[in-house]
């Protein structure tokens, strides 16, 4: 959990080991919309302690089931603009399937299970947090489609 | 009976109009406890939209709180 930017390319060599062959990573960025309204920046909200215990558990997760030599994601807190890189995840691996399917599954966890929130800002100056149709997520593949704003003024 | 320790986060923050507080409670489990304070601050999301954590884990709804447990009821998370 990074209240700032933080240098992808010190990430990148946690990774960067010898029985490695390769490496695979997922970059969140700020949108410019959401929903059809245009987004100026976004603040993310997070209960850092069980934020840090439950990504550390989707790490392990990961590490569990493919056949990886290491895995690192950062997600940011705090205020963001458009382009920002919200979340990284890096894996790797001696082998690429791993490598990929680690590197999705440890997002699509992150999107279902890790408190955080994003509140949108938007250009009109109106502000709300996003809420998700799902019931508190525990199913796989959540998608951005199924999210929509709720308003909270 | 129990002293708990709340905190509060995204829209429950703002719907309870703080982040955080210590109350004395006649709730016995965590539900109950989310029921006390909906009636009082409004809350808008039902408990069956969330999870609740207690002492930094995530924990049945059912689970019998504890004097100076710390509690934290988690919206719909959005990260990512």
């Amino acid at each position: 959990m990074a209240a700032a930017p933080v240098g992808l390319e010190a990430l990148r060599e946690e990774l960067h080991l010898a029985r490695a062959g390769g490496y695979c990573a997922f970059e969140g960025w700020v949108r410019e919309t959401n929903e059809g309204r245009e987004v100026r920046g976004l603040a993310y909200e997070s209960y850092e302690p069980l934020a840090l215990t439950e990504g550390q558990a989707i790490l392990d997760e990961a590490h569990e089931r493919f056949e990886i030599s290491e895995a690192v994601a950062m997600h940011r807190t705090g205020s963001l603009k458009v382009g920002d890189v919200a979340v990284w995840i890096g894996v790797s691996a001696p082998h690429r399937d791993a490598a990929f399917r680690a590197c999705r599954y440890i997002i699509d966890q992150i999107k279902a299970r890790l408190p955080v929130w994003k509140k949108e800002h938007y250009c009109d100056g109106d502000t709300q947090w996003v809420a998700c149709h799902h019931t508190h997520g525990l199913e796989e593949n959540s998608g951005d489609g199924e999210c929509h704003g709720h308003h909270h003024p | 009976m129990p002293r708990i320790d709340l905190e509060y986060f995204a829209q429950l923050g703002e719907e309870a109009g703080r982040r955080h507080e210590t109350r004395v409670t006649d709730a016995t489990t965590a539900a109950a406890l989310y029921d006390e304070l909906r009636g009082e601050y409004g809350f808008s999301l039902a408990s069956e939209r969330m999870r609740v954590a207690i002492n930094t884990a995530f924990r049945p709804w059912n689970e019998t709180l504890a004097d100076g447990d710390v509690v934290v009821f988690i919206p719909p998370v959005t990260g990512g």
